[in-house]
C-alpha cells in the first residue's frame, strides 16, 4: 500500500483535473518564497485629502510624544567602549528601579511597587554632600555672631561652651567623609575635591557640544 | 492567537513604549497567564525593568491581573489584552473622531488620555487648557469651565468612561515587597459599575496657564508631573477615566454605513439612515443585529430641518432603501407608515463582502473577481459550471480559479458519490466561504505591516533599505543613492535632527539670518535630497498603515457580528 503513495506517482488519474494526457505537471518548488514577489497588479493609490492627512500627522505627532513620555521605558544605556573613571560620578539619566510616574497604587498589585529607597542611597554620597559644607558654615558663621552677642552682653562665662559645640560638629562630619572613603574603597581621592572638579567641568562642557555642531 | 497579531503587537508596544515593554508583552502574550517572578526569570530582565513593564502595561489598561491558580492566598498572575493592545492601531482614528465631534478640545482631551492610559478628570483639564492656551494669540487663555463641559459631554455620549474600581485589598502594608502580595479580584466590566458614566464634581476654576516656549520639551513633562502631583485638592482623585473604545466602534460602523448608502444611492439617502441611526443610537444594544424600528412618521419629524425633504419624496426614499441589494435598511412593518430598521449585522457583511470582492479585483484582476462574485452568489459550482457562467475560456479559468484556490480565497469542496472518494466518482464543488475568508484577510492585514514595514523610522529605513536594494538587484537599474549612503540613512536623520534643533535654539535666541543659512548649510544637497525621499517614504507608510486600519475594523466587526449571532 505505502510503495504506491511515492512521489511522481498520483493516486488518481489526472485527467480528471483538468491535465491533458500531453501536458506537464508544475515542477514542484523546494525554495522560500521570494521576500517581494512581482506584482501583478499594481496597488491603488492611496487616499489623499484633508482627513489622511490629518490623520497622518496624528500618528506621527501621537508617536513623537510617547517617545517623550515616562512610560517609554529605556534600558540602562549600554556601556560605552571604555570604563572611565568618571562614569561613576556621572548622573545616570535611567536608573532601572524608579519609576518616573506616580501611579495610583490603589489600582496596581502591591508587588510591582519598586523599592523607591535604594536609588537615594546609591546616590547621596554624591549629591547632597556638597550643599551640606556651605549650609553648615553659615549655621556656624550665625552661631558665632550670636555667641559674640552673647559675650558682648553677659560677659566671657559662655564662651566655652560656644567653642566646645564646634569641634563636636566637626567631629561628626569627618565620620561621615570617612565612610564615603570607604564606599569609594579604591579612590585615593577624597569625595569633596572630585566634586568640585565635575561642577565646575559641566558648564564647559555644555559649551564643547555646542562647539561641536 | 496568530502569529501575525503577535508580532504586530509585539511591534506596536516596542513603538509606543520601548524594546523592554515589548519583550516583556510578547512574552505574556505567548504563555497567555504568568506571575511576576516566572515572567522575570523567563525574560532573563531584571526584576525591576519587569515591574516597571507591568505598571505601564496595566496604565494602559493593556494588561490585568487577578488572583492566580493557587486561589487569592497565591501570587497574582497577569493577563495581556491582544485586542487592546491591538487598538493602537487606531489611535489617530479615535482622536481624529473626537476632533471632528467635539472641536479641538475634544481632540485634545482625548490624546492626552491615550497618552497616559487612564487620568483624573481634574488632571486632563489641567493639561488640556494648558495646551490650548499655549497655542492661542499671546494674551488669550482656556478656560478651565469649557475644558469641564468638552469633558462632560464626552462622558454623556459614553466616548470616555470610568476605569472599573478594583476590589480593595485585605491589608495596605505599604511597600512591602517581599511579602506575599494580597489578592486582588480581577476588575470587573466596566459597564457594570452603576457610576461608570457618572460625571464627578471636580472643584477647579481658573484658566489655562501659559508656559515659556524655551522649555518646550522639559516643561512637558514637568508639567505632567506637577499636574499629578497638585490635583490633591480639586476632589476626584482616585477617580480615572480611560477611553470607551467600544462606543468609537459604535460610531466607526455607523460611519461606514452612512457613507457606503451615500455612495451608493445618494447624499439624501445617506442623511435618512444617519437619522435613523442617530435616533436609535440610545435605544439599541450594541451588539444588536438591527436597530429599534422606526416609523416613517418618526423618522420624518426628526429629519434635520434644513434638508427640506418632503414627506412623499422620504417615502420614495425609504422604499428604495428597502429594495436595495446592499440591504441596509429593512421593512418590518406597515403601522405608522411603515416601520424601518437599519440592518447592522447585514450591512457589515454586505460592507465585508464588498471588501473582499475588491481585494480579489484589484490583487487578481477583473476576470477573477467575476468568478468570486460568481461562487459567491451561486454558493457551489463544478468547474465546468464556473467555466460556462463566468464566459471566460476553460484554460483561463481554471488557471484563475486555481490561482484562488492556492490563495484560500476559494474552497474545495468533495463530494464522492461512492465511499471509496474515487475521483472519476466524485463532485468536485468549488465554493466561497465569506467567513473564513474574511479571517484569512484579517490575517493577511495584519501581515502587511510586516510588509508595510512598520516600526518606527529607523527600522523603517533598515526595511525600505532591503527592498531598494532588492529592487536595484532586480531591475538592474542604476540605484537612486549607493548601498553605503543607504545604510548611513539613520545617521543622517540623526544628524538632520540635530540641526533643526540647533536651528530653532538659534531661533530662539534670535540670531541673524546668516548664521542660521550657515547652519542649514550643513545638510548637503544629496542629503536634503534623500531626506526628502525618506520622508515621503515613511508619510506613504504611515498612511497606509491608516488605510489598511480601517479594512481591518470593517473585517473585525463583520467577524464579531457575524460570530455573535450564532
Amino acid at each position: 500500500m505505502m510503495a504506491g503513495r511515492g512521489r511522481g506517482q498520483l493516486t488518481f488519474s489526472v485527467e480528471i483535473v483538468g491535465i491533458g494526457k500531453g501536458e506537464n505537471l508544475p515542477p514542484s518548488s523546494v525554495q522560500p518564497t521570494p521576500l517581494f514577489p512581482p506584482l501583478d497588479q499594481k496597488p491603488v493609490p492611496l487616499q489623499t485629502g484633508e482627513e489622511a492627512e490629518y490623520m497622518l500627522a496624528l500618528k506621527q505627532e501621537f508617536r513623537g510624544a510617547m517617545k517623550t513620555l515616562p512610560f517609554y521605558i529605556r534600558p540602562a544605556a549600554p556601556k560605552k567602549d571604555v570604563e572611565r573613571y568618571s562614569d561613576k560620578y556621572q548622573k545616570t539619566e535611567t536608573t532601572d528601579n524608579s519609576l518616573e510616574w506616580k501611579p495610583d497604587w490603589r489600582r496596581f498589585p502591591k508587588e510591582l511597587r519598586v523599592r523607591e529607597k535604594r536609588p537615594q542611597r546609591d546616590k547621596s554620597p554624591a549629591v547632597p554632600k556638597q550643599p551640606k559644607q556651605p549650609r553648615v558654615d553659615k549655621e556656624e558663621i550665625i552661631r558665632k555672631l550670636e555667641t559674640l552677642e552673647q559675650k558682648e552682653k553677659e560677659g566671657s562665662s559662655d564662651e566655652e561652651e560656644g567653642e566646645k559645640k564646634k569641634p563636636e560638629e566637626e567631629e561628626a562630619e569627618g565620620e561621615e567623609e570617612y565612610d564615603e572613603e570607604e564606599f569609594e574603597g579604591e579612590t585615593d581621592y577624597v569625595m569633596s575635591y572630585f566634586d568640585n572638579e565635575e561642577e565646575f567641568g559641566g558648564d564647559s562642557d555644555d559649551n564643547m557640544d555646542e562647539a561641536i555642531y | 492567537m496568530t502569529t501575525q497579531e503577535v508580532r504586530l503587537c509585539g511591534l506596536l508596544l516596542q513603538e509606543h513604549f520601548g524594546d523592554v515593554v515589548e519583550k516583556v508583552g510578547t512574552h505574556l502574550i505567548r504563555c497567555g497567564v504568568l506571575t511576576l517572578r516566572a515572567l522575570a526569570h523567563e525574560t532573563k530582565l531584571a526584576l525591576d525593568l519587569v515591574k516597571k513593564s507591568l505598571c505601564v502595561l496595566m496604565q494602559h489598561g493593556m494588561c490585568t491581573f487577578g488572583a492566580g491558580r493557587r486561589g487569592p492566598a497565591g501570587p497574582v498572575e497577569y493577563r495581556i489584552s491582544c485586542e487592546r493592545i491591538l487598538h493602537m492601531l487606531r489611535y489617530p482614528r479615535y482622536i481624529y473622531t473626537a476632533k471632528s465631534l467635539y472641536g479641538d478640545t475634544g481632540e485634545l482631551i482625548v490624546e492626552e488620555i491615550l497618552q497616559r492610559g487612564q487620568m483624573t478628570m481634574s488632571c486632563t483639564v489641567k493639561t488640556v487648557a494648558d495646551r490650548l492656551t499655549h497655542n492661542m494669540p499671546e494674551g488669550q487663555s482656556m478656560d478651565y469651565s469649557e475644558v469641564v463641559s468638552s469633558f462632560s459631554q464626552l462622558v454623556e455620549t459614553h466616548f470616555l468612561q470610568r476605569c472599573p474600581p478594583v476590589a480593595s485589598t485585605g491589608s495596605s502594608n505599604t511597600g512591602a515587597v517581599d511579602t506575599p502580595p494580597p489578592a486582588v479580584a480581577q476588575p470587573s466590566e466596566p459597564e457594570s459599575h452603576p457610576d461608570c458614566y457618572r460625571v464627578p464634581y471636580i472643584n477647579l476654576t481658573g484658566q489655562g496657564k501659559r508656559r515659556r516656549s524655551s522649555e518646550d520639551g522639559e516643561a512637558d513633562q514637568r508639567a505632567a508631573k506637577k499636574a499629578k502631583i497638585d490635583n490633591s485638592e480639586c476632589g476626584d482623585e482616585g477617580i480615572f477615566w480611560q477611553v470607551n473604545f467600544e462606543r468609537f466602534h459604535l460610531h466607526f460602523r455607523d460611519q461606514a454605513i452612512i457613507s457606503a448608502v451615500s455612495c451608493k444611492l445618494d447624499q439624501t439617502s445617506g442623511e435618512i439612515v444617519r437619522t435613523m441611526l442617530r435616533m436609535s443610537e440610545v435605544t439599541t444594544q450594541a451588539n444588536a443585529a438591527f436597530t429599534q424600528a422606526l416609523s416613517a412618521n418618526e423618522i420624518f419629524r426628526a429629519l434635520p430641518s434644513n434638508y427640506n425633504i418632503a414627506r412623499p419624496i422620504l417615502d420614495q426614499y425609504l422604499t428604495l432603501l428597502v429594495d436595495d441589494p446592499m440591504e441596509f435598511v429593512g421593512k418590518t412593518g406597515d403601522s405608522g407608515g411603515g416601520m424601518y430598521v437599519v440592518n447592522l449585522h447585514r450591512a457589515l457583511a454586505n460592507l465585508a463582502r464588498a471588501t473582499l470582492e475588491s481585494v480579489v479585483q484589484e490583487r487578481f484582476g477583473s476576470r477573477s473577481a467575476r468568478i468570486f462574485r460568481l461562487l459567491l452568489r451561486k454558493r457551489h459550482l463544478e468547474q465546468k459550471q464556473v467555466e460556462d457562467f463566468a464566459m471566460i475560456p476553460a484554460k483561463e479559468a481554471k488557471d484563475m480559479l486555481y490561482t484562488l484556490l492556492s490563495e484560500n480565497l476559494v474552497q474545495l469542496q468533495e463530494i464522492p458519490k461512492t465511499p471509496d472518494h474515487a475521483p472519476s466518482r466524485t463532485f468536485y464543488l468549488y465554493t466561497v466561504n465569506q467567513l473564513p475568508t474574511a479571517r484569512l484577510l484579517l490575517q493577511h492585514c495584519y501581515k502587511c505591516f510586516d510588509i508595510y514595514l512598520f516600526v518606527d523610522t529607523i527600522q523603517t529605513i533598515g526595511n525600505l533599505i532591503e527592498r531598494r536594494l532588492y529592487e536595484t538587484k532586480e531591475n538592474k537599474q542604476v540605484p537612486p543613492f549607493s548601498t553605503i549612503q543607504n545604510i548611513s540613512s539613520k545617521r543622517l536623520l540623526e544628524k538632520s535632527q540635530r540641526i533643526e534643533a540647533i536651528l530653532a535654539s538659534l531661533q530662539a535666541t534670535g540670531a541673524e539670518t546668516a548664521q542660521l543659512t550657515e547652519v542649514e548649510e550643513m545638510i548637503t544637497a544629496p542629503e536634503r535630497q534623500q531626506l526628502e525621499s525618506l520622508r515621503h517614504h515613511i508619510n506613504k507608510l504611515d498612511s497606509s498603515e491608516n488605510q489598511v486600519d480601517e479594512t481591518i475594523f470593517l473585517l473585525e466587526s463583520y467577524i464579531n457580528s457575524t460570530e455573535a449571532s450564532r
